[in-house]
């Protein structure tokens, strides 16, 4: 039983890391960035590269992949989705762009990095053995991470100048715009800050699930998931929907298995029974 | 349009598609373009759906699920229950229907990103199931479904069993193009009807509609009832085309390719979503030559679509329209 609330909570840490990126995009812009998983294997095959092949610090490695996820946002945001955004006239147009740069992304992680599984060798070895609790050291250390990285973020949001801008124009854009926020730089900003996240919490993964270029959909949808638990466009919501989902898989994988694999199936059945009953997610603002 | 010309509209879009087209087919020996347009015509409906929904102002990544649902209960229908097929394809619509009713009333109470969020996981809920379930027989499928039987209505014989065909392919042809003009005649109508200005009311503001006394909450559950019927056809003549189908009939990609369908033909018109099956499907097919750079290419054009006709490509036409 302690294993199973260990792997949750270490599911969890991860977990609420990617849908921090994805929330943060959909609460300034409102955008549902499809592309989130690509973007998360983007991060991944970075520091495959720099990390595994070319055998460079792993720090390095992280840095460099969060670095180039968020000049990739950045660049997103600057050329495609802000004039799409002003083009269109329904503000769903942005959801097809986001299908759009998913395929490209995928296409491109595609040709880039080839279709194998890659793993890199591990940063830390070695495992920690007690009665009833078998974890690898390297696990420990990647949710501490995770943990150091959220904390970290909500600090920005709470307390800097950015961080309060920001929050300002997810509670209302115009209000902001109108209190003198430069609500255009700031989308830019949050939209490479949760490209950037996608891209840590891929970099740190794949140290311990290497990393393939297929997982992006699947990854989209859990972090999807995870924002509805929460309720779409929340910091806090996106966290504890993170670990709530990390710790229901844990669960699930251990009580549900002699049924053969239906843990997704009871999750995603439970979460549509939830969200009629509880359309915001837990911390949501209605209608997102 | 006037209703004239609106005849000859049609008459003419008839006559193109199931003379034009089967003769340009048979000069050129181009057979397996009766499958691709199948395909084409069916994706069609099943996008028809989806622009339905949106045109109560709600965005549906969930249709892959209603298609899936739609082909396992023709297949059952079919093969476990020995009906024919002519009644197993519009029973299956309806099974669809009935299920989008039960899960329409709690999620269609859902708006914006949270319904397309919902919607999505539906899709993999259904593919799940159809793994988990024993009567969809898991990851085998149901296969060796038979083609469709003679269909007689009254006594006579409308049509012979499609076994008996030379070219099954050129039947299951016309079958598709036809289902695709009656399902989109249908749709017209609809959306010009008194029930069509109501969904448009939906779309525009659902309390303000409330207050004028409509009841909201039946009227979307009738548009999405509608969209998943028209999902679950699709779904149940692909079947019967494929003679097998499998839980990776329709995933998350076919969902969210419905959705684009309709947004890439533009969401005001209701002929949007076949033009944007027509162009999206042989883009994808033309750039089969591309080989490896087939996806960068096609999501790239995509990309630059959505940057120069947010509005999708029916837009173009309207836009000159008032210019001039």
């Amino acid at each position: 039983m302690e294993q199973v609330i260990v792997n949750g909570l270490y599911l969890g840490a991860q977990y609420a890391l990617i849908a921090l990126g994805l929330t943060l995009i959909f609460a300034l812009m409102n955008v549902l960035n499809f592309a989130h998983g690509q973007m998360y294997v983007i991060g991944g095959f970075l520091v495959y590269e720099i990390y595994g092949r070319m055998h460079w610090p792993f720090v390095v490695a992280l840095f460099a992949a969060a670095a180039t996820l968020a000049v990739i946002g950045g660049l997103l945001e600057r050329f495609l989705f802000r004039t799409v955004i002003r083009r269109s006239l329904r503000e769903e147009s942005t959801m097809l762009l986001a299908a759009g740069v998913a395929y490209f992304l995928d296409a491109a992680i595609l040709l880039l990095f080839g279709e194998k599984q890659h793993g890199v060798p591990k940063i830390v070895r070695g495992v920690f053995v007690s009665d009833n609790l078998i974890i690898p050291y390297d696990r420990v250390l990647v949710a501490c991470l995770a943990i150091l990285f959220i904390v970290a973020f909500v600090l920005m949001m709470q307390f800097t100048k950015p961080g309060r801008a920001m929050r300002a124009m997810a509670q209302d854009r115009v209000a902001a715009q109108l209190m003198g926020v430069p609500v255009e730089f700031y989308s830019l900003v949050g939209f490479a800050l949760g490209a950037m996240l996608a891209g840590l919490v891929g970099g740190l993964l794949v140290t311990i699930t290497g990393v393939n270029s297929g997982i992006g959909g699947p990854i989209s949808i859990k972090a999807f998931t995870m924002v509805m638990i929460g309720g779409a466009g929340v910091v806090g919501g996106a966290i504890l929907g993170g670990f709530i989902l990390g710790m229901l898989e844990s669960v699930g994988l251990s009580v549900l298995h002699s049924y053969g694999d239906i843990t997704y199936l009871a999750i995603f059945v439970s979460l549509l029974i939830f969200l009629s009953i509880r359309p915001n997610g837990l911390m949501g603002k209605p209608w997102g | 349009m006037r209703p004239t010309a609106q005849a000859l509209f049609a008459a003419v879009f008839a006559f193109v598609l199931l003379v034009i087209v089967p003769w340009a087919i048979r000069v050129t020996h181009h057979d397996d373009f009766y499958y691709t347009l199948s395909s084409v015509a069916l994706l069609a409906i099943a996008s028809g759906g989806v622009w339905l929904t949106f045109y109560i102002g709600r965005i549906n990544i969930g249709q892959g699920a209603y298609a899936l649902i739609g082909g396992y209960a023709s297949a059952i229908f079919v093969v476990k229950a020995g009906l024919s097929f002519w009644i197993a394809m519009p029973l299956a619509g309806v099974v669809c229907a009935l299920v989008s009713v039960a899960i329409g009333l709690p999620i269609l109470r859902l708006r914006g990103v949270y319904f397309a969020m919902v919607t999505l996981v539906l899709t993999e809920v259904a593919r799940l199931s159809a793994l988990a379930l024993p009567i969809t027989n898991g990851a085998m499928g149901i296969t060796e479904i038979p083609p469709p039987g003679p269909l007689g209505l009254f006594g006579f014989n409308l049509l012979p069993s499609f076994a008996s065909f030379a070219n099954r392919n050129q039947a299951f042809y016309f079958l598709c193009v036809v289902m695709m003009m009656l399902c989109f005649a249908a749709l017209y109508r609809l959306v010009n009807s008194r029930v069509g200005r109501l969904f448009a009311a939906l779309r525009q503001n659902e309390d303000l509609a409330s207050s004028m006394g409509l009841n909201v909450p039946a009227l979307r559950v009738l548009a999405y009832a509608i969209s998943s019927f028209l999902g679950g056809v699709g779904g149940a003549i692909f079947a019967a085309i494929a003679q097998s189908v499998y839980p990776s009939s329709f995933t998350v990609a076919d969902s969210i390719n419905f959705m684009l369908n309709c947004f890439l033909g533009g969401l005001g018109y209701v002929f949007g979503p076949m033009l944007g099956t027509l162009v999206l499907y042989f883009g994808w097919d033309l750039l089969f030559q591309a080989g490896q750079y087939q996806l960068l290419i096609y999501s790239g054009v995509m990309i630059i679509l959505m940057l120069v006709l947010p509005n999708g490509l029916l837009s173009l036409r309207f836009s000159r329209k008032k210019g001039a």
